[in-house]
């Protein structure tokens, strides 16, 4: 072994660093590719529905509506884009926040759905639906969102705050996670149980999760969220990474690990509590996305970033035009496609990906 | 150049003190100390409070660094991680904590540095998770030199290696402390390696400090018997050098 300095200038043009510098694009390009995609796909979200409307028509109207007629600008404008942009801000939200909970707590089973938040925040609307009791001095209009926003928060702190006891294994909390899952199930069939016919349907239509819901509103509560979320962790991303490689190591690295820790699940809470309140109970989105991302990008957050935030997004913004294309006029829930569309693809990437995704 | 002073230092896990009143006089620039002592005396522990990760009574004083908290690197003994990483990220992750995405030559220049230095540029862009318990430790030990530390903590850093890379590894620690002026601690469970390795000798049990000084000083028959539990003769090889021969376990 010889002293560093006297390679440093002896190393060839094609060693590590040249290496990286490719790798680094090929990243780059790969994310500029999802981008794409997600682009086309929001388009095709526009154009697809009982009336067909091409591409070209729905650029024009977006653009220009004042080029279009009545019908097109109002179908876009009023009735699609609001639940494409819903699909693309909550698919982005919930896989970031499902990508950070694996980055904290260590662990590729973590995610707002098999953590048991969903399902806590499923029990804080059938709460409102079924007994009108809010959880939060709120409008009646605003009771079953605030309820399932409280609910799920609470879920997340729980986690947060069971996690940083001494002693608690990351499979500790995974099986707290499903503890929860279990709890909050049987207190919403307790609800269920008692409801009224009314109300049952209400609440299973709630919990299938819906971007019908989908308005303006709610839209920018959950961009906000996302907008303030993102350059957090972007500041964050080495420390984020530093944190994979174990707290020992991170912290030998300068990181303050207590303290990303609760920054990032604090956020995390918010990320996932308020489109969950929204739209209802999305499962798989929080937890494939940010795999995906993984697989194709690697954990270095610079990528792994951009590219869950990508993944969730395109995942969800294809759910759609899944969920209004299986019966010509009839929007399913889109609970229940996202995953009979994101199973697929996620299987074709684990066989055809060499690199080990956890 | 700088210095390290550990006066009556301490560790403690809530309100479990694990170390207690370890007091070294300065070591200075280009010294490597070995840290010794039988399993669970407290070593680990020990360097994780002088890199500030546990807190405890006492101080760790440094001077003559101006590298601030940076100025101590510190390799963990368990380095085993299944991060989609390659190994060349996780360097430059080393060495780039806090600072902007942006990456210079110049890290990169240092990074491919320290890999061929320690003859592991072949594992640059191989993932974490499939190295070898040895390959992570030289991994670790290359994380940990590309942050420039003035003072590097070593957990047991040959301990999944072979006897080659053990040597190697050694010589080579030896001669970056030497030539950059560096503080190496190293906790080591191989008393021969002590002795040829280091200049002093830090002999730690049941969280206390029993012993620090010259190597021939501090590992002896009689602490052998004591601390270890095993008889001992400390004989001097063909080339003249301290050697540990363990004749059988103490009653």
């Amino acid at each position: 072994m010889a002293a560093i300095e006297a390679y440093g200038d002896e190393i060839t043009a094609l060693s590590g660093r040249a290496l990286y510098r490719v790798h680094t694009r090929r990243k780059l390009i790969i994310l500029g590719l999802m981008a794409l995609a997600l682009c086309l796909s929001f388009a095709i979200d526009l154009a697809w529905g009982p009336a067909h409307y091409g591409l070209d028509q729905v650029i024009i109207a977006l653009f220009d509506p004042g080029a279009v007629s009545d019908q097109v600008r109002t179908v876009v404008w009023d009735i699609r884009l609001p639940v494409a942009v819903m699909a693309i801000v909550v698919g982005a939200a919930l896989s970031l926040a499902g990508a950070q909970m694996q980055t904290i707590l260590a662990n590729p089973l973590a995610s707002p759905f098999t953590l048991g938040i969903s399902a806590a925040a499923s029990f804080g609307a059938g709460l409102a639906i079924v007994t009108s009791v809010p959880l939060l001095p709120v409008a009646a209009s605003l009771i079953v969102p605030a309820n399932a926003f409280v609910a799920a928060l609470g879920a997340t702190l729980f986690i947060y705050l069971i996690s940083q006891a001494r002693g608690v294994s990351v499979q500790t909390i995974v099986l707290l996670g499903i503890a929860l899952v279990f709890t909050f199930n049987a207190l919403l069939a307790f609800l269920q149980f008692l409801a009224s016919e009314q109300a049952l349907s209400a609440v299973v239509f709630w919990t299938m999760g819906s971007l019908a819901k989908a308005t303006w509103p709610k839209i920018a509560v959950t961009l906000a969220v996302l907008l303030i979320a993102l350059p957090l962790f972007a500041r964050n991303a080495w420390a984020l990474t530093a944190i994979r490689l174990g707290d020992d190591k991170a912290a030998s690295f300068g990181v303050n690990v207590r303290r990303i820790r609760l920054e990032t699940m604090l956020m995390v809470s918010l990320l996932t509590s308020v489109p969950v309140s929204f739209v209802g109970t999305i499962g798989f989105v929080g937890l494939v996305g940010p795999h995906i991302a993984r697989m194709i990008l690697g954990e270095d957050q610079r990528f792994f970033l951009p590219g869950s935030v990508l993944a969730g997004a395109l995942l969800l913004s294809l759910t759609s035009i899944v969920s209004k294309s299986i019966i010509p006029g009839v929007v399913f829930p889109i609970g229940i496609i996202t995953a009979l569309v994101g199973v697929p693809f996620f299987f074709s990437l684990i066989i055809t990906t060499m690199r080990k995704s956890w | 150049m700088v210095s390290l002073q550990l006066d009556n230092v301490g560790a403690a896990y809530g309100r479990k003190a694990i170390v207690s009143g370890v007091s070294v006089p300065a070591i200075g620039a280009g010294a490597v100390v070995a840290v010794i002592g039988p399993n669970a005396a407290g070593k680990s522990t020990l360097f994780k409070r002088i890199a500030g990760l546990v807190k405890g009574p006492g101080a760790v004083r440094v001077s003559g660094s101006g590298k601030g908290r940076n100025a101590i690197g510190y390799m963990p003994q368990d380095s085993a991680a299944n991060a989609v990483l390659s190994v060349y990220e996780s360097l430059l992750l080393a060495r780039k904590q806090g600072s902007s995405w942006s990456v210079a030559d110049d890290d990169l220049v240092y990074i491919d540095g320290v890999l061929h230095a320690l003859n592991i540029a072949e594992l640059s862009f191989l993932d974490l998770g499939v190295l070898s318990g040895g390959q992570r430790q030289l991994v670790s030990m290359a994380q940990a030199l590309v942050r420039e530390p003035d003072i590097l903590l070593m957990d047991e850093p040959t301990s999944a290696l072979d006897l080659h890379r053990q040597v190697e590894v050694l010589e080579f620690v030896r001669r970056q402390a030497r030539e950059r002026g560096m503080i190496v601690m190293i906790a080591l469970h191989d008393l021969n390696q002590a002795l040829r390795f280091a200049d002093t000798v830090l002999l730690i049990d049941q969280g206390a400090m029993r012993a620090c000084g010259a190597p021939s000083a501090v590992i002896t028959a009689t602490m052998l018997r004591q601390i270890y539990r095993v008889e001992a003769r400390i004989e001097k090889c063909s080339r003249n050098l301290d050697h540990v021969i363990v004749d059988t376990a103490a009653a």
